[in-house]
Formats: structure tokens, sequence, C-alpha cells
């Protein structure tokens, strides 16, 4: 099956700075595919380059199997939903929906009645005459995906659409966005800081780093199995072992992973299990978080609500279990 | 032991502080307590320059174009009459207002074509050093004398000048020539020519037109134009469909700057280009030499309605909405 966006060891570069460097990627058609990563690790730039905005230094791209490098965004069916929205300040909220068909030539009518549709299609009937100053953040961000959607692209790009917006607002449109890219069948390109968005929404995530891909996977996949200490420690904040506390434990002179959830707390320390101190407790609602000092490894565990939590200071002992400590590619 | 010194601190000090500064310290007090006082004090010497200097001596003018003048005696009558307004309507008249209306009107449009790709070199690539290279060049003809730029003008354009044989070397005077030997807009030389006219008040205005324009296009958040270009529109629709509009309220306001300059300038036409008169030179030639104050007055009247006009249609063409 032809990818719907393929790269082909891509970069670009801005003088010195490798914004994106060589990067492999398949996206494939009808995927809700996310760009996981810290601020300036290249995944908004990715995306510039597959809406056209900017072009690989070197490399190529292809969007369902046609070459897109030196192609101008207008001639992409490819439309982006803008971190800030991008929304015509002059025009109404109808008229922003029906932008990209009225520039296409479609008749005035014939567009309307599509961008209608598009605004029911977001939640929104009825909102058509409104200036974009009119409404609130969330509506913005509904607007945009109809102004995008209208068009019926063949990639829709979303970049940090949610960052805007509040947490509960953020949680309710995860939901109808995923809803959203099942019940149309496109091909969603989702760029995230967030992992527990990634983690949610996404069908595929791809973790950048430095201009580069460090992993790409399934979410359970890159949870449960990250590739590096980068993953492990961006994806989830994992307890991060070093080699020498994994060959203790697992017989192996590796990088390991564990996760906060699969470690146990232990106030009885009599035993085996890793002897550590209680340095401070975080109630997060449904679990609590320990930060522990295991004889100056510094780990995380999260307790969930109801189990008794001990005092700061408490000398506690961890067990987990061997087969959840992960192994990471990285050699020592 | 620091929460100590903080609270320790806090014994000390009182909650409310001891007025200061005496008498002026309860003027601070009175003008905080009524921000409308504030807002007098700032606004009366303005309000009432403006009021009696300017709005007065406006409506002085107004009046005076009401009144006649007594062609055997050369008095003025202060009789309330329309007769002025009458003779303001006589073709010869009539010409002076249209030449310098239509005059106006193209150097506006001119100058607002020059400016925009300046302006947007400005607004949207400019960074650093070449932005204040920007504003020193659309800035520094301004810091030289008007009269000065125009007579380097006069000399620019002269028969023997710089552009004469500019065209001469470049093999072109046959275009020069045939340019020059239109009617209306040609002459004996392009400094006693409308073309000329033309050429030193687009130069002269320019940098009121680019300025405008570049602050309109400065507030268009960059990613409108990504966006447009995003959802399938070519650089030429992007420009109509947005750049055009957001930078509309730049372009108006430029040409008012534009537009109202040249209809009420007589230096310009008077040291560049024909014998025929502009509504500020017949405005100079009625109230001195002519010494007719009321005709004086009715065609300084002029710009003043057709200014009135004008800003009417563009807030109703909804140029000031997307301010």
């Amino acid at each position: 099956m032809t990818p719907a966006v393929a790269f082909q060891k891509t970069s670009r570069h801005f003088g010195a700075v490798r914004a994106v460097d060589a990067v492999d990627l398949e996206i494939k058609p009808g995927e809700f595919f996310a760009m996981l990563g810290p601020s300036g690790s290249g995944k908004t730039t990715c995306l510039r380059l597959i809406a056209g905005f900017e072009q690989p230094t070197s490399g190529s791209i292809s969007i369902f199997g046609e070459r897109a490098e030196g192609v101008p965004p207008y001639r992409r069916n490819v439309n982006t939903v803008f971190q800030d929205y991008a929304l015509f300040p002059h025009l109404n909220v109808l008229d922003n929906v029906a932008y990209g068909l009225m520039v296409k030539g479609v008749g005035k009518d014939e567009r309307h009645r599509a961008a209608e549709d598009a605004l029911k299609l977001v939640q929104l009937p009825g909102y058509g005459g409104r200036k974009p100053s009119q409404l609130s953040g969330g509506q913005r961000q509904r607007v945009a995906l109809a102004r995008a959607l209208v068009n019926k692209p063949k990639v829709l790009l979303l970049d940090e659409p949610l960052g805007a917006l509040d947490l509960k607002l953020r949680e309710s449109m995860q939901e109808e966005l995923k809803q959203l890219q099942k019940a149309l069948g496109i091909t969603f390109v989702f760029v995230t800081h967030d992992q527990g968005e990634a983690l949610s929404m996404a069908d595929r995530v791809a973790v950048f780093n430095d201009g580069r891909i460090m992993q790409v996977g399934a979410p359970e996949e890159i949870y449960q199995r990250p590739a590096s200490r980068f993953v492990a420690d961006f994806v989830g904040s994992s307890n991060v072992l070093p080699p020498d506390f994994v060959q203790r434990y697992a017989g192996q002179h590796r990088w390991g992973s564990l996760r906060p959830e699969q470690i146990r707390v232990r106030s009885d320390t009599s035993g085996d299990g890793v002897a550590a101190r209680v340095v401070s407790r975080h109630y997060l609602g449904a679990a609590t978080k320990l930060s522990l000092d295991a004889n100056g490894l510094r780990l995380h565990a999260t307790l969930p609500s109801g189990t008794a939590v001990p005092e700061d200071g408490a000398h506690v002992m961890l067990t987990f279990n061997r087969d959840q400590l992960h192994l990471m590619e990285e050699q020592a | 032991m620091s929460v100590q010194a903080v609270s320790g601190t806090s014994n000390v000090a009182a909650a409310i502080l001891p007025r200061r500064g005496g008498l002026a310290g309860s003027f601070s007090d009175l003008l905080w307590r009524k921000p409308g006082l504030l807002l007098f004090l700032m606004l009366a010497p303005p309000l009432l320059w403006l009021g009696v200097v300017y709005i007065g001596s406006l409506i002085a003018l107004l009046a005076q174009s009401f009144f006649s003048i007594d062609e055997f005696s050369g008095l003025i009558s202060r009789e309330l009459t329309l007769k002025t307004y009458g003779d303001l309507l006589q073709a010869v008249n009539l010409d002076i207002i249209v030449r310098t209306v239509t005059m106006a009107a193209v150097v506006t449009l001119a100058s607002a074509i020059i400016a925009f790709p300046i302006a947007y070199y400005a607004a949207r690539y400019a960074r650093g050093t070449w932005k204040a290279l920007f504003y020193l060049g659309v800035m520094l003809p301004l810091w030289s004398s008007y009269l000065v730029k125009i007579y380097a003008w006069k000399l620019i354009l002269a028969k023997e000048g710089i552009l004469t044989w500019l065209f001469a070397k470049l093999h072109l005077s046959w275009l020069l020539d045939s340019w020059l030997s239109l009617p209306v807009i040609g002459g004996n030389s392009l400094s006693v020519s409308f073309t000329g006219t033309f050429i030193v008040f687009v130069y002269v205005w320019l940098p009121f037109m680019i300025l405008p324009i570049q602050a309109a296009l400065e507030r268009v958040p960059g990613n409108l134009v990504e966006a447009s270009s995003d959802l399938g529109a070519s650089p030429r629709q992007t420009f109509r469909n947005v750049l055009f509009p957001l930078a509309l309220p730049g372009i108006v306001a430029g040409s008012i700057f534009t537009f109202s300059l040249t209809l009420g300038d007589y230096i310009i036409p008077q040291i560049i280009g024909t014998s025929r008169l502009f509504i500020g030179q017949a405005v100079y030639a009625q109230q001195g030499t002519a010494g007719n104050i009321p005709l004086a007055a009715a065609f300084t009247v002029v710009p003043v309605v057709i200014m009135g006009f004008y800003l009417w249609g563009a807030k109703r063409m909804g140029a000031f909405d997307a301010l």
C-alpha cells in the first residue's frame, strides 16, 4: 500500500541548525499519527515540510506516492489546523470555512452549503454569521478544524491544536477528534509535546528529539518498551535505571526502564527488595506519587489511591517483577 | 529562619503608609481618587487649542466664504450670500478643482502602488539592520527642507538635467520626447509638465503612504498568509483575499495623507509644472494679489468638503472596520 506520507532521508537545516536531520518515516493511509517531542525537536518542522511551508534541504517527501519537493502549499491536497488557529479576522465564520472552496472557484451557494455542513460536523451549526473575535478559544479551534475538513484533504495536519485549551475542553476535544478521524477515514498527523495526548489519541507515535526520530510505534509499544533512555524518560516519566543497577537485578549490563506504577512499596524493611527512603509525596487524586531515594538513585513510584502511603523520610522496601524491567536497546 | 525574617519586618512596618510629600502628596491622592479630574487637566489645554485656534479659524474661514466682494470698490461685503460659491462654479474655477482632484487621485493611486511592495518587504522580511535602514531610507527625505528637495527635482527634471541626459545615453530620447509631446501631461520638458508635478508629488508624499501600510501589514500575522496558501489560494488570491483587505486600513490612512496634502499644496505646482493653477495656488492668488478673500475661502472649503466625502466613503467601504 502506498504510504500517505513518506520521508526518505529528509533533512531541513537552517544554517547550522539541523531542525530535521535525515528522517525516514512512513505514515499509513487512514492512520492517526502523532509526532511527539519536546519543543525544538523538529516535529513542527516535519509537519511544515508535509504542508509545504518548508522545503527539505535534502532527501525526499512523497504524499500518496507523489513527490512533493518544490510543490507549493496551495497545490497540495493537504490542510493544516494551525496552533493559534489562524482564522481570517476580516471574514465571518462561514466565509472562513468556505475560503478553501472559494479560492477553488466553487459557487457561493454551494460553498456556503458545504461550509454549513462542516460547521455541523464540528458542532457549531448556526455560528456562520459571527466574526472569529466573537468566539471562544474552543469554538475557534472547531472553526479551524471545519475550515480544513471542508476541503476533504488527503492528509490533515494538526499543529498542537489543543495546546491553548483548558484541561476539560482538551479532553473532550481529544475524544471528538478521534471519533471524527474514524468517521472520515482521513489520515491525521498530529503534533504535540503532551505525551498523554499522543498516547491516548494516536494509532502510532513517532518520538522526536534533536531533529531525529527516536522511536516509532504503537502507543503501548512506546510506553512499555521504550527504545532509549530519552523515550523512557520523555514518555510517561519512566524510571531510567543505570546498567550497574540492572546488572544486579536482571543480570545484564544494560540500561533499563521501570514504570512508576510497576514498583511496589513495602513498609516492612525485612526481606528482599531495594531499600529506599521516601523523599516526598505528591497527592494526584487517583494515585499518590512518591519520590524515593534508593542509595543515591532517584526513583518514582505511584501508589493507587486507597493503599497505605508511607510518611516522608520513612524507610521502605521496593519490589518489582523482574520481567517488567525493560532492557533498552542502547548498549551501556 | 527566612520566614521569621519576613514576619519580623512586617511587624515593624504599618499596614497603611503615611502620606508623603505634603501638598503635592495630597494632590496625588486626590487625582488617584478622581481619575476624571486628571483626565480633565490633561485634556483641557489641547482641547482649548483645538477648539479655539483650530476649529475656530476653520469656522471663521467658512463664514468668510459666505461673504462677497464688491467688484467695483474691492471691499468685502459682510452679508451672507451664496454669490461667492456661484463664482467658484465658473468654468475657469471648476477647471482648477477638477485638475487638482485628478492630480490628487492619480498621485494617491501611484503612491499606493509604489508603497505597497516597500511596506510589505519592511513588514515581512526586514529584520535588524535592514529594518533600521528601511526606516532611515523612508524618513531621511523628511529631514531636509521641502523647498530644497523641490528645487533639486527641478534640476533633475529640467531639459538640461540628468534625466534627459540619461535618456540620451540609453538611446531612449525618442521615448521621452514622445511622452512630452502627449497633450495635457506633456510639455517642453519634464520640469514644466504635469508629469513632472506628478513625479515630485509622489516623491514628496510617498513616506506618508509607506509608513501606515507598513504598520497595517505588521499587524497581519504571518500564519494568515500560510493559512491562505494552505487552503489552496495562489499568491495572487492570497493578496486579494487576505493581504489587501487587512492592509486596507493602512492604505486608506496613507491615502488620506497623500490625497489631502496634494489637494492643498501650492508650492510644488508653482515650481514644477505648467502655469495652470491648482487649488492651493488659486487660494494664494485670490487672497494675495487679487484680494478676494471670500473666493479664497470658498476655494479652501473645497478640499475640506472633498475630504469629508472621502472619509465617509472610506468608512462605508469598511476601511476602518479591521482597525
